[in-house]
């Protein structure tokens, strides 16, 4: 017995694919975080010491530190806890203030941080695609004693014969 | 001693206004002279050089050449007032409450030196005499092109104004001591009695000040409406040579807080390293762009805007750190003197903008884009990428401030932002630096692209293929799952790339090479030097292309790094990765400067003894700070990085940390074939020994060799 599936149209093809890579992007990207030392690792490199060394917490290398070892030690037992990430940054911040996180969240005006650069490549996309499509529609320069530029098919007559002499 | 340096600085004063305002009279002469519609002109031209208009030119004439002469006059007096500062720390002179607060009796030699860029007055002292040392050479070279280096030198001399009123009225590196004077003085911040700090802030004071030069010149151009590109070939090798600079002292200073800080890191985004990392970004990207400009007359508005950008962002960085309006672990250097540098940004930014708007129809394109697979539109994307990643750093170093006035409160901006942010644009970036060198000016050919990438491409991938199935305990970069974390994945990402850029530069050689050997009858090498004899900025550039992939691979190493913290008694164990460390000893020392502590560590690697480390930590006596010295062991693959963090409290022992840090030898590495590659590119071309008869027919021409950026 044989079966036969319908063959999907180029839409859905498209979009199947898009779901196959996003699904793997996904994985790429979570696979792993509940381990908990792993856990501890990236929380703790997500957060500051906050004695005034401006360093990540897991990286507070003073010994001695009025802060990195308790904060330390309430990362832990909040793991140990089994709270979710973002109930332990929450706890965090309510304790120590906004500043104790290494980036700004992805919540309210924090996330204008993230937003702006990427709309500014976004932005500065388009306007090279502008100026490039305007410089392409350009008249070309005149050039003087009545000459004519070398233009389409003799134009790349002479390239392809470049081309080949210069071996490159 | 004071006395002499404080007459100094007021003289300098006094010869950089006379510089600015005379010279700016002369070229006001010179240019209504040369007026065909004035009065002077039209005297002139009656009388054929004789009468009133012929007094006047050859008056300011020698007006600007008494304005030249002043800004050389300049140097000495800063230079003056520098080696008094020196001299008085050499002295231990305390009276001068400078040298107090940044030296002691029992500083060493090589310190005492640095004490002269080492805190607030000095440092601008310092910045004041780089900016009169880059005057002078200006001003000596000034035939080249003598009205386009008239107004460059009016330009630096406006700048060199603002240095020198804030050293002679707000920051007095001569200021003296208030009642008895002090026996010993407060000593250098221990953290910068470091070998490396000697030479890193020269070196990007070097960077930062030398920017001005290119920037005088492209006002001086703007303001003149420059014809021609020639301003462009003038400021080359100054812009190159700055740059060197900049990168040399960027990365010395990531090597210094790799060295001293003892966090096992070389860059914390802190906003002092990203004041730093602006105007390197822009003055890359203008680096690239301005060849647009050499090359095909095109890009000069934005040409203009990125020199003038990169030497407002110098300043800017210089703002952040002594504003204190954004907070940095540098803030050594707060003071009220950032309002100064406010309004010194400001009036810059109108003055640009004002000649920007008057004269920018003098900075239209001359040449039309062929097509979008080409180097010019490459360029591009190149300027706006590096342009976009400087963005990115001064978004987030701002940040803070924007989130306390918009929110009410502050919020830090770390690594991992820009972790997150920046990684993808620099990947991005790393795919056009290898695209951008395979594509030809005005158009190329998709076959000859397709021709051109298909076996680096083939390469990288099989790169990865190889590092993915490679098993883990090969270390750092091999077995590298790029599913199991993002920072896996960029790292894959970052080293694929860069091997996909360093097989395009190398067979970019191979193909220039294969030409020469060809027709010459060499072998492949020599064929190859030869060849970038001949075209050094061309292939300069690519070695420093090169450099910057061996740089990137160092930085995809972090993803590997691992620590481990431990207290350590007589004959205790701690392993990190393929190596043991066993406590041997551990004691403490006594020196003039400084008491320390440290331990004594025989490292195993393999069963096998490999070596001995001594992780230090100092207690500076006269400014009664604590400073870490870690001991690295060093290795391509990996650094072993150990830190002498304190002793136990309860029972001596000392506490230890150790780090593994992948790859980060290849960072060093990378910046001195960046520099070799600036070097290379500095070196004028070798004359093209071939002659090529004119052919009789195109057909039959012989095969020319391809030169060009």
């Amino acid at each position: 017995m044989t079966i036969s599936f319908p063959k999907a149209k180029p839409a859905q093809q498209i979009r199947r694919f898009a779901q196959a890579l996003l699904l793997s992007a996904g994985i790429l990207v979570f696979l792993g975080a509940s381990d908990p030392a792993t856990r501890f690792s990236e929380i703790g490199h997500r957060m500051m010491c906050i004695c005034g060394c401006n360093q990540i917490l897991l990286e507070c290398n003073h010994v001695g530190c009025p802060a990195s070892d308790g904060m330390r030690n309430e990362l832990m037992a909040s793991l140990t806890r089994g709270d979710s990430d973002s109930l332990v940054e929450q706890g965090f911040v309510q304790k120590y203030g906004p500043t104790v996180l290494a980036a700004p969240t992805t919540k309210g005006f924090d996330r204008a941080a993230y937003i702006m650069p990427f709309l500014a490549l976004i932005l500065g996309f388009g306007l090279v695609v502008l100026i490039v499509r305007d410089w392409k529609n350009r008249a070309a320069p005149a050039i003087a004693d009545g000459l004519s530029p070398v233009q389409g098919a003799e134009l790349e007559e002479f390239r392809d014969q470049a081309g080949k002499e210069t071996d490159l | 001693m004071a006395v002499l340096g404080s007459f100094a600085l007021i003289v300098a004063l006094g010869l950089s206004v006379y510089s600015f305002v005379v010279g700016m009279i002369a070229l006001a002469f010179q240019n209504s002279a040369s007026q065909p519609g004035s009065p002077s002109f039209r005297r002139d031209s009656a009388s054929e050089g004789n009468g009133l208009a012929a007094f006047l030119r050859r008056g300011s004439e020698r007006l600007g050449e008494t304005a030249r002469r002043a800004g050389v006059a300049t140097f000495a007096a800063v230079l003056l007032a520098s080696v008094v500062l020196v001299i008085c720390a050499f002295r231990d002179d305390f009276s001068i409450a400078y040298i107090f607060h940044h030296s002691n009796r029992d500083l060493p030699g090589p310190y005492k030196f640095a004490v002269l860029w080492s805190g607030q007055e000095g440092s601008l002292l310092f910045w004041s005499l780089l900016l009169a040392t880059y005057g002078f050479v200006l001003r000596l070279r000034y035939k080249t092109d003598p009205r386009l280096f008239a107004y460059a030198s009016v330009v630096l001399a406006g700048v060199q104004i603002f240095f020198l009123l804030l050293l002679n009225f707000a920051a007095h590196p001569f200021a003296l001591m208030q009642g008895n004077l002090p026996a010993d003085g407060n000593g250098l911040n221990p953290l910068l009695q470091y070998p490396e700090m000697v030479i890193h802030p020269p070196m990007l004071y070097l960077g930062y000040v030398g920017f001005t030069v290119p920037f005088a010149f492209a006002l001086g151009a703007l303001i003149m409406k420059y014809p021609g590109e020639k301003w462009i070939n003038i400021t080359r090798r100054w812009t190159m040579v700055t740059w060197a600079f900049l990168t040399c002292g960027v990365f010395l200073g990531a090597h210094w807080a790799y060295s001293v800080l003892g966090w096992g890191g070389y860059w914390g985004w802190d906003p002092v390293e990203n004041a730093s990392l602006m105007p390197w970004l822009t003055g890359t990207a203008f680096l690239h762009s301005v060849m647009m400009q050499e090359k095909r007359g095109m890009l000069k508005m934005w040409n203009m805007w990125l020199v003038f950008a990169t030497f407002w962002l110098a300043i800017l960085g210089t703002f952040l750190t002594r504003s204190g309006i954004i907070s940095s672990v540098h803030a050594f250097a707060q003071s009220s003197i950032g309002d100064w540098f406010a309004w010194f940004l400001v009036i810059t930014l109108v003055v640009f903008v004002f000649f920007f708007f008057k004269n920018k129809e003098h900075l239209r394109s001359e040449h039309k884009l062929e097509s979008l697979v080409s180097r010019e539109s490459s360029f591009l994307f190149n300027n706006l990428l590096f342009v976009l990643l400087c963005f990115t750093v001064l978004w987030g170093t701002w940040f803070p401030k924007i989130s306390e006035l918009v929110q009410g409160n502050k919020v830090t901006v770390g690594a991992p932002f820009y972790n997150r942010v920046a990684i993808p644009v620099a990947l991005l970036l790393l795919i056009l630096t290898a695209v951008g060198p395979l594509l030809a000016w005005r158009k190329t050919s998709l076959e000859s692209l397709k021709r051109n990438f298909m076996w680096p491409t083939i390469g990288a991938i099989a790169v990865a293929i190889f590092l993915m199935i490679t098993p883990e305990s090969w270390g750092s970069a091999f077995g590298l799952k790029p599913w199991k974390d993002i920072s896996y994945f960029y790292s894959l990402m970052a080293i694929v790339l860069s091997v996909l850029v360093t097989l395009t530069v190398a067979s970019e050689f191979y193909r220039g090479g294969r030409v020469i050997s060809k027709h010459t009858g060499q072998g492949m090498f020599a064929s190859m030097v030869q060849l970038t004899h001949r075209n050094t900025r061309r292939y300069g550039g690519y070695i420093v292309h090169f450099g910057v992939v061996v740089v990137i691979i160092g930085f995809a190493g972090a993803a590997f790094n691992q620590d481990k913290e431990q207290e350590m008694g007589y004959g205790d164990k701690m392993t990190i990765g393929p190596y043991t460390l066993i406590c041997r000893s551990y004691t403490d020392d006594d020196a003039p400067n400084y008491a320390s502590e440290w331990a004594v560590l025989d490292v195993y690697k393999g069963g096998k003894q490999i070596g001995t480390m001594t992780p230090v930590r100092r207690f500076y006596k006269a400014s009664q700070q604590t400073s870490t010295m870690p001991d690295i062991r060093s290795g391509l693959n990996e650094d072993l990085y150990i830190v002498f963090e304190g002793l136990n409290q309860d029972n001596g022992h000392p506490i230890l940390k150790a780090h593994l840090n992948a790859l980060v030898m290849w960072i060093w590495m990378g910046v001195w074939i960046m520099l070799g590659g600036t070097v290379l590119a500095l070196v004028p071309n070798a004359p093209a020994p071939m002659r090529v008869p004119a052919p009789a027919r195109l057909g039959q021409a012989p095969a020319p060799v391809a030169t060009g950026d």
